[in-house]
């Protein structure tokens, strides 16, 4: 195992071939990514009728080059128009944004692709060396462990939103309630949908996220009289060489934020709560935390280095087990089928050409993703020149599509237009967002694994103290619950000033 | 890319002119998926339109479109609202008769024009290949020893999985805990992390793990065994257990009310070319799927049966919607 | 910004009464199989009416005089509003290709005040481009109107 296959490996995803194959994946995920709306799992569902007459290791690697190309664009529009492209980029929005409000964006754009890029470095040599056993790891997992999960991620959040308690509260409960609306597949009933047809599919998150952040956003800066202008930066790539200079600064960010994501993605948990952990766990780890919320670098690499790795890792259950770790991959294993592959812990043996030019393509793919990206960031910067009354209905049409395009419903962008005034509304009264959007993103799941699990324990909670991995990880959440209550009285207790930490809501 | 489009826009434009020729598609074709990407229904639908396409049998594209929400209910009643429509397509699976008959929406397949019938999907009880059980036999007496505490897990509520549970249960007197999960792929999973005792999977969603030593099947949900070969030595249920459990599970297409009758001709024509490919055949084996082509009054007569199975069925179960 | 907050948490606390309803119908109780489809719903329904409750009472006993939006802010944040309401609305029946190249034309207009040759180059180019990118390259349909039909799309 290792590095004479990995050889193997580059001498397929280094022909002529799937090289281009890879740069056109990238170039269209790279576009899926900016469109909010259109996800890696849609573009790769798209993709795959035309991948029947390929050879499958291109086929498959055109199909990852868009996912990370999808990857790597869900943070653009983030950056520029706080609109997330992708779920998992919703925590880049919170320090993005305010960068390119004060003309940083080539910064911000650049810290965020690189991140990425490291985070899925990360996880693809992890991959490389470690995938079966891994896949052992994952399998431990059932629904007590992935309750714990969701706890942890929202454990991580508490206390570190400041403000009204009782208004991030609400906040938390509204998303909480909206993310039950639709069918319970617990039970199989209808709840909250009072006959109504369209309230049958419930809220999907990313609607609610582009009416929330870009709708709302535009609202909020119209009234500021700010109108997406005096955001200037440099047209050269000197930016990107002097993002570089600071960037090695976040290492410990880095570091934290490729492990929260690749230990969360390697099992179906997904990009979206590690990129929100790593960001939780960037700023209370952070030595001025306050600076949070209003133009971090850091508030940018955290999320995105762990939402690539994450990302990245999600492909490990496909390879080892053939079971998805994201839906764009569980749409890749069907292209797998199709293909004539059988997905699963034999392809290893069976295919290794397949297995090994796939992992090999992830080093490549990732690697020109980066080197493309990076060389368009005075371009992407260049769009906050364009006059507001151009932009401002391009955006308003574009997120229009993307509400439509989750679930081909007139009735979702019309939940854009009502999210949109929410988010201006409750941005003006301080409400803070991002628990209602973190509830929103795990509600559903939270939920399911929590009833699963007492199901399996016929009404028992102590099956989560009973199992050692979720024993282990519900006792960790439990200490961050209890963390803000701890604090205070331990530095009191060693004579140390308590200082109040909480800033800015996140 | 824009001059091109035109230009087959033209094309296509004047290929359909001549009047009095059969019915064909003059834009591009909606196949909506009333369930998530990466399942088996939406696999096919993805099979089914790349066949399509590589092989060049229909003059547009046939669109995947996912509406899952409300266990299917959603895509039911959106293909339900577009009377007379010829460019609409929907594949479907059980909940065809389980949303309706579990949710009460106001939906029956006879809302639909029936077109054809593409495959049944078999069932199959697995355990994990850790445990003692080498029989359906085996481990149906260790369920009976200790009611309620062997785990059944599958997809979803008062779906398939639970329907079939159920009949186990009733035929043999036991009791499972019932434990439902989002999609087959993830009950597998399970059952092999042993999180699950035992389930009720379709064979392709379990057969890698199979192959790879980590899941054992018992027996098949039919009358028959499968007649492929790495498949055929699972015994039947009736053959290992003596009581005749079986289900399967529809991969058919309809259309919306009112589809125009040159149009449903079209459709079936297609399809069956399509059924006929070796892609679509390979596809069949490999998943253990029952080849199963039917069109016509054959078809529907084969789903009024199996609605009338499904109420049965579920009422017997105490699914039906109170 | 008084009335504003509590106009809000009003309209909260009729959310989780409806909720609540619901909930109760769906059965709040536990089972052996553990909680019930109304139970969670039931006790986050509750707890948001109580925190906004509180909040409510907080909105009136602190005399906040500012207004919640003035006269000169509220009409930039209509003249979006509005054009984006009624780009939903005609979406309904012609499409969302002409609807945007409508939009677009009549924000650049009114509001940027650009040339017609700006307005016409932009509402003609930008849904063509997405008419391209959705229906033709990635297959995502888009709600279509006459015009399409009329094109055979």
């Amino acid at each position: 195992m290792g590095i004479e296959n990995l050889f193997l490996g580059f001498q397929i995803a280094i022909t002529p071939y799937n090289l281009f194959v890879a740069v056109i994946g990238i170039a269209l995920g790279t576009i899926i990514g900016v469109l909010p709306g259109l996800g890696g799992a849609n573009g790769v569902a798209i993709l795959l009728p035309l991948t029947f007459t390929m050879p499958p290791t291109s086929a498959i690697i055109l199909l990852t080059s868009l996912y990370w190309g999808a990857l790597f664009g869900g943070a653009i529009t983030s950056i520029l128009f706080n609109i997330p492209g992708e779920p998992w980029s919703v925590a880049t929005t919170f320090d993005g944004y305010p960068l390119a409000r004060q003309g940083q964006g080539g910064q911000a754009l650049t810290a965020a692709f690189t991140s990425s890029f490291v985070g899925a470095l990360f996880s693809i040599v992890l991959i490389t060396f470690f995938a079966p056993l891994l896949a052992e790891i994952a399998l431990k997992f059932g629904p007590p462990e992935f309750f714990a999960i969701q706890l942890l991620t929202f454990s991580s959040f508490v206390g570190l939103g400041g403000g009204n308690p009782l208004k991030s509260l609400v906040s938390i409960l509204l998303g909480f309630i909206l993310s039950a609306v639709g069918l319970d597949i617990v039970t199989g009933q209808l709840r909250m949908t009072f006959g109504f047809v369209d309230l049958m599919k419930g809220f999907d998150f990313i609607v609610a996220v582009i009416g929330l952040f870009g709708i709302g956003e535009i609202l909020i800066s119209v009234e500021e009289g700010l109108s997406f202008r005096g955001v200037r930066t440099g047209m050269n790539l000197r930016v990107v060489l002097d993002t570089w200079r600071i960037l090695p600064r976040y290492a410990r960010t880095f570091v934290r934020g490729a492990f929260i994501g690749f230990w969360m993605g390697f099992k179906p948990g997904g990009a979206t709560p590690a990129s929100f952990m790593s960001y939780a766990f960037a700023k209370r780890f952070s030595r001025n935390p306050e600076r949070f919320g209003r133009g971090e670098l850091e508030g940018v690499v955290a999320p995105e280095t762990a939402a690539h790795a994450a990302g990245v890792a999600a492909m490990l259950p496909m390879i080892t087990l053939g079971i998805p770790g994201s839906p764009t991959a569980a749409v890749m294993l069907g292209g797998l089928i199709i293909w004539g592959l059988q997905p699963g812990p034999l392809l290893f043996k069976e295919k290794p050409e397949f297995v090994w030019g796939l992992i090999a393509s992830m080093y490549t793919g990732n690697i020109i993703g980066v080197l493309m990206v990076l060389a368009f960031v005075p371009l992407f910067a260049a769009i906050l020149r364009i006059p507001f009354a151009i932009l401002t209905p391009v955006i308003v049409v574009v997120c229009a599509i993307g509400s439509y395009a989750v679930h081909n419903n007139m009735i979702d962008i019309w939940y854009m237009v009502i999210f949109g005034v929410v988010g201006y509304v409750f941005k003006k009264l301080d409400y803070p967002l991002a628990p209602l959007v973190l509830a929103l993103v795990l509600g559903d799941l939270a939920e399911n694994a929590l009833r699963q699990s007492l199901i399996m324990s016929q009404g028992s909670l102590a099956i989560f103290i009973a199992r050692p991995i979720s024993g282990v990880i519900t006792a960790v959440a439990i200490l961050f619950f209890a963390l803000p209550v701890l604090t205070p009285w331990w530095r009191r207790l060693r004579g140390v000033p308590a200082v109040r930490r909480a800033t800015r809501e996140i | 890319m824009g001059l091109h489009s035109a230009l087959a826009l033209v094309l296509v434009l004047v290929a359909a002119a001549p009047a009095g020729a059969a019915w064909e598609p003059t834009k591009p074709i909606e196949f909506v998926v009333p369930a998530g990407t990466g399942g088996g229904a939406d696999q096919m639908a993805r099979l089914i339109s790349g066949i399509a396409e590589k092989h060049k049998l229909s003059p547009r594209p046939l669109i995947v479109v996912n509406k899952s929400g409300g266990a299917g209910a959603e895509g039911f009643l959106d293909v339900k609202g577009k009377k007379g429509d010829a460019h609409t397509l929907i594949i479907t699976l059980s909940n065809l008769f389980t949303t309706p008959l579990h949710t009460g929406i106001p939906f029956n397949w006879r809302d639909l024009t029936p077109i054809s019938r593409m495959a049944l999907d078999q069932f199959i009880l697995w355990v994990n290949a850790e445990t003692p059980y080498k029989t359906a036999k085996e481990y149906i007496a260790a369920v009976k020893a200790k009611p309620t505490s062997f785990k059944m897990g599958g997809t979803g509520s008062a779906q398939e999985d639970q329907i079939l549970t159920i009949q186990l249960e009733q035929a043999l007197g036991l009791k499972f805990i019932y434990v439902p999960f989002k999609g087959g792929g993830e009950v597998c999973v399970n059952l092999v992390g042993n999180h699950v005792d035992s389930t009720v999977n379709n064979p392709i969603e379990c057969a890698s793990h199979w192959k790879a030593g980590r899941v054992r099947p018992l027996a098949v949900f039919d009358t028959a065994r499968i007649p492929v070969a790495e498949w055929k030595d699972i015994p039947t249920v009736k053959e290992a257990l003596g009581v005749d459990v079986h289900y399967q599970m529809l991969r058919g297409l309809f259309g919306p009310p009112g589809m125009p009758k040159d149009a449903v001709d079209w459709y079936v024509d297609l399809l069956k070319k399509v059924y006929d490919t070796p892609d679509f055949q390979k596809y069949l084996t490999e998943g253990a799927l029952k080849p199963a082509f039917v069109s016509g009054a054959d078809y529907v007569k084969w789903v009024e049966e199996n609605e009338q199975l499904h109420m049965e069925l579920m009422a017997k179960g105490g699914l039906l919607k109170k | 910004m008084r009335a504003a907050g509590l106009v809000t948490a009003s309209f909260l606390m009729v959310l989780g009464g409806v909720v609540v309803f619901d909930a109760v119908r769906l059965g709040i109780g536990w089972s052996t199989d553990g909680p019930k489809s109304g139970f969670f719903p039931f006790w986050l329904a509750v707890l948001l009416i109580a925190a906004c409750a509180v909040i409510g009472v907080q909105a009136v006993s602190r005399a906040d005089a500012r207004p919640f939006v003035g006269r000169a802010q509220l009409g930039p944040v209509l003249k979006v509003l509005w054009p984006a309401v009624a780009l939903v609305v005609i979406t309904q029946w012609i499409g969302l290709y002409v609807s945007a190249a409508l939009y677009t034309a009549v924000y650049m207009r009114w509001i940027g005040r650009h040339s017609w040759l700006a307005v016409l180059a932009v509402a003609v180019l930008f849904p063509l481009a997405t008419f391209f990118i959705f229906e033709k390259w990635f297959l995502v349909p888009m709600p279509k109107g006459p015009l399409e039909a009329w094109l055979g799309q």
